[in-house]
């Protein structure tokens, strides 16, 4: 008689379904920018699912949807699959109103899961067991892969075609290299994914035995103390600041600091440097050197082609080098203490050990730390080769066939290339590729043209819309290790969704570094607005990549919409000692530029100060 | 009479309950650990022997409680009358007076007054799991001034061992009234701006890898007496970050009383009531003062400490420190993990899945792919 209710109770609570969702004013006829798969069907609303704010934080342009397409194609195939985890089968995702929302396939006749234990254990047994060995290999099959997807000739289509075509016997002109490369450029992207999620879900793995033991017998355990365990100190992902300070500190060597000021850009440092002799030349001959590969580093994780990369954008490199140079010439350090933080992690570690009760607990603590600690080369590094590096080259390349369809007046401008699907954009290049040959007009800019300037107003319109964390019911069975790793969310996570608080004044999200502090916001939605910035502000943006490194000198304390307490903008606050609060969701809508909040690191808690008095009062 | 009257807490150390008192002892072995305790000296069961001796020289009060059924109030209502009244009634030995007063003359001399004033606390030696509970029905004086005083308040503590509640207790639990001895802690009071009490490790979880501060403003006896909710931090030991904190609204305090005897409670004013009573780098002096005398011990602790205002800022004190009880009671004897045959093998185990005949979890079975094979099997 009383399970009545509480199955009632139990039902009632469920999120907007997704077919109760709305378009947005101005954004009719989205639909057209994705695949049809991708979209939500009436049997959806059946299922649980949530917005993957971590990895898409804005509306998803329709090229940048191969970002969510190919990833998941590749993580599913590798857990379920390759690796076959046993509770676990692939995400699915669909795009609404232009974000990513995502749902695990868990595996649930017992019989199966029983199945699929044998064949993981050997599979999964197998890489653990030769982890270093097949690291080892991942790392040339990706420096391959990368060398394969910069050397990729993206044609010109020149009025005659080269006379070395002619001379080699090449056998075909430059205009079936137009479809077959850019195919090209899609293949590889689609085996980076692979190669990238090949290792990280036993990776991840690691981590998340070692964490959930940490907390059952510490219940009290920080995320942060967590990852100081396990946490990269000589990691890739720091190389590219690493770079800039050996740049700052050369120009002080080199007698060329004088370039370096407040405000300087690019063309005016490498414009000065060129008319310096030999200091100039050793200067630019350094920076060309760090250039490539570090540059490579996007400004956001690599899913959008317009997170451009150093390399595509110097502006915020040599925004942070005047405030190097400036320290190295008043004498300060800008090495990073990376003795002292290795002590720190295995201080932190041992006395954590130390604390444990009995020798059986301690064998098995440092048994599930060694894992970690073997797979987290893979795990800190991967993000560089795969996310930036890879990810540059690829957006390059793309960018490229934009500039080849606008010189054939099919675009008006390069980057319109990426308002078209991956399948529309092959079929513009096929209209380019049939035109240079027949000697005609392409027909792309009458159709393609009206196309990209109707999805850049509803990109627009939908960059407005407040996406709901989650849609469908909630789900019961939350208690797999497998989905929650999946997932990134937890049964917690999800009640907090539930019970979202409408108090507009606080924004909460993960306590990433310790801390209290009170300063003035500024929102920066790009990296691209980072001139903005200035010292003693607190940042808030969507997403704190590691290219963003070099802000953190400037400002009082960090707080973004997405992220993780591993993720680089919590790992680089705790090491400047700042207090940051990460994964808000929403801190980026609801903070304003010039309010005065309140940042609490300890319990991931914003507080916006002066909400009343600012309110109308900004932009 | 064997030995010390009087010992200073500098010479009493843990192995000297017999003698001090668990109070004492642990006060003593404080001291000597050189944690900041305010200064003391206990009157020895040796003292509290003696002048029993003089009260009960025949033993027929001893007699008298042995005899008695614990479940008769009204006769245990009686003869404890007699007993405290004789006690506190008789003449305490010239030369315990003495050794008392030229202790508590001492305390004075340290200071600019010549009546400083003190905690008398009973300090029992009865060493039993309740100790606590047991220690907690003896008298405790608080804001006592004078030689007179101490001496007056000292005898009243020997009294509280005839206590109903202490005869009672000793009558249910059958225990031997020979030998009973009661020590006396004397010890400077000061006077808090704020204290609390002190878990080395979660009272809420048992988690052993952090230190539980709960603070309120005034004297210790608001938080220990539960008239406050007091502020609560929970913070690690071993990053020393303060990972969690709950200001809350604390309306009392306790403070001396004007009169000088005493103390009272009165109204925190309202502009301290939601604001924490102690700063982050107090809390954090307090947790390396815990995690010192947990070190000292080898076992978690609970701590009753005070923070003083003193001339040259604030000045931390330890109050009491005795061995945390409550989990360690329920600490598992099971451990949470043990190790595989292969580290990856955690791994496996973890995610194997939950399958109907009981594979979950991180256990030492479940983490041996091979004994996963032969469940199958059979």
């Amino acid at each position: 008689m009383t399970e009545t209710p509480l199955t009632d109770t139990h039902i009632a609570r469920t999120f907007t379904l997704p077919s109760a969702l709305e378009t947005p004013p101005g954004a009719d006829g989205w639909e057209e920018m994705y695949p049809y798969f991708t979209r939500f069907r009436p049997e959806d609303d059946q299922r649980f699912w949530f917005y993957n704010a971590m990895h898409f934080p804005e509306p998803m342009p329709a090229f940048d949807a191969i970002s969510a397409e190919v990833s998941y194609a590749a993580i599913g195939a590798n857990t379920a699959r390759l690796f076959v985890f046993p509770t676990t089968l692939g995400i699915e995702y669909r795009i609404v109103n232009g974000r990513v929302y995502i749902t695990a396939n868990p595996v649930m006749d017992p019989a199966d899961v029983e199945r699929r234990a044998v064949e993981f254990a050997e599979r999964a047994g197998h890489y653990y067991e030769n982890w270093v060995s097949i690291y080892d290999g991942w790392q040339q099959r990706i420096e391959a892969l990368i060398g394969e997807i910069e050397s990729i000739y993206v044609p010109t289509l020149p009025e005659f075609d080269d006379f070395e075509a002619i001379k080699a016997g090449r056998g075909y002109a430059e205009n079936h290299l137009v479809v077959q490369n850019y195919n090209r450029c899609i293949d590889l992207f689609s085996k980076m994914w692979h190669h990238h999620t090949e290792m990280l879900m036993l990776g991840y793995g690691a981590y998340v035995v070692f964490f959930d033991f940490c907390r059952s017998v510490f219940p009290d355990i920080t995320d942060q103390a967590l990852s100081r365990m396990v946490g990269g100190v000589d990691v890739t992902m720091y190389r590219p600041d690493e770079e800039l300070k050996k740049l700052a500190r050369r120009a002080v060597e080199l007698g060329v600091d004088d370039l370096f000021f407040e405000g300087c850009t690019a063309d005016q440092v490498l414009g000065g440097m060129r008319e310096r002799g030999d200091g100039g030349a050793a200067w630019l001959a350094d920076f060309e050197a760090a250039h490539d590969p570090w540059f490579n580093v996007s400004s956001g994780d690599g899913f959008y082609h317009h997170h451009l990369s150093w390399a595509d954008d110097l502006t915020l490199p040599f925004s942070a080098l005047p405030r190097y140079v400036g320290m190295v010439k008043a004498g300060e350090s800008l090495e990073r203490p990376t003795d002292f933080l290795k002590r720190e992690r295995e201080r932190i570690a041992q006395e954590y050990r130390a604390i444990l009760t009995s020798d059986e607990e301690r064998a098995a603590f440092d048994q599930m730390l060694e894992l970690c600690r073997t797979v987290f080369p893979f795990v800190e590094d991967h993000k560089f080769y795969c996310e930036h590096w890879f990810a540059t080259r690829f957006f390059q390349k793309i960018r490229a066939y934009g500039a080849l369809l606008a010189r054939r007046g099919v675009l008006a401008d390069e980057d319109d290339i990426f308002h078209l699907q991956r399948t529309e954009a092959l079929q513009a290049l096929l209209d380019v590729e049939l035109a240079w040959s027949s000697g005609g007009v392409e027909m792309g800019a009458r159709h393609w043209q009206p196309v990209v300037e109707k999805r850049k107003r509803i990109v627009g319109a939908l960059s407005r819309w407040q996406a709901p964390p989650a849609l469908g019911p909630m789900p019961e069975g939350l208690n797999d290790p497998a989905v929650h790793m999946l997932w990134g969310v937890t049964a917690e996570t999800i009640q907090t969704w539930a019970d979202a608080s409408t108090d507009a004044d606080e924004v909460h999200g993960y306590a990433a570094s310790p801390g209290v502090v009170e300063g003035l916001a500024r929102v920066l939605m790009s990296v691209n607005e980072i001139g903005e910035l200035q010292a003693g502000e607190i940042l808030v943006c969507p997403v704190t990549a590691p290219s963003w490194g070099p802000v953190f000198g400037k400002i009082k304390a960090a707080v973004s919409d997405i992220g993780g307490t591993m993720s680089h903008a919590a790992i680089v606050a705790r090491e400047y000692g700042m207090p940051a609060v990460v994964g808000t969701g929403t801190a980026t809508h609801t903070i304003r530029t010039g309010q005065r909040i309140r940042v609490d690191g300890d319990r991931g808690v914003v507080t916006i100060l002066d909400k009343a008095t600012s309110d109308g009062a900004s932009s | 009479m064997s030995g010390a009257l009087v010992l200073p807490f500098a010479q009493v150390g843990k192995g000297d309950v017999n003698l001090a008192g668990g109070k004492g002892a642990s006060l003593g072995e404080l001291t000597q650990a050189g944690i900041m305790v305010p200064p003391g000296y206990v009157v020895t069961t040796d003292a509290f022997n003696a002048a029993h001796a003089a009260v009960d020289p025949d033993g027929a009060i001893q007699a008298d409680v042995a005899a008695l059924d614990g479940s008769d109030v009204a006769t245990v209502t009686s003869v404890s009358e007699r007993a405290r009244a004789a006690v506190e009634r008789s003449r305490v030995p010239d030369q315990i007076m003495a050794a008392i007063t030229s202790a508590y003359q001492e305390l004075c001399a340290q200071t600019d007054r010549y009546d400083v004033p003190v905690a008398v606390r009973s300090s029992a030696t009865s060493e039993d799991s309740a100790d606590a509970s047991f220690a907690g029905q003896q008298d405790t004086y608080l804001w006592v001034r004078g030689a007179d005083g101490v001496i007056d308040a000292v005898r009243r503590c020997w009294a509280s061992l005839f206590s109903v509640d202490s005869i009672t207790y000793r009558r249910r639990r059958d225990m031997p009234e020979e030998g009973l001895a009661m020590a006396v802690v004397v010890q400077r009071m000061v006077v808090a701006r704020s204290s609390g009490v002190i878990f080395t490790r979660s009272p809420l979880n048992g988690d052993r890898s952090v230190v539980a501060v709960d603070a309120s403003w005034g004297l210790g006896s608001a938080v220990v007496g539960g008239e406050v909710t007091p502020d609560s931090f929970t913070v690690s030991k071993v990053t020393n970050d303060i990972v969690k904190r709950q200001v809350a609204t604390k309306l009392v305090r306790d403070v001396p009383a004007p009169s000088g005897d005493g103390i009272m409670t009165e109204d925190v004013p309202a502009e301290l009531q939601s604001v924490p009573c102690v700063t982050d780098d107090e809390i954090l002096r307090l947790v390396a003062i815990a995690k010192q005398v947990e070190r000292h011990y080898g076992v978690p602790q609970d701590i009753e400490w005070a923070i003083c205002e003193g001339i040259e800022g604030p000045d931390t004190f330890l109050l009491q420190s005795r061995p945390e009880t409550v989990w360690a009671a329920k600490d598992a004897d099971k451990p949470a993990a043990a190790p595989a045959a292969k580290a990856f093998h955690h791994v496996l185990a973890k995610f194997g899945g939950s399958v109907p005949g009981g594979r979950t979890g991180a256990g030492p079975t479940a983490a041996d792919p091979e004994a996963r094979t032969e469940d199958k099997d059979g």
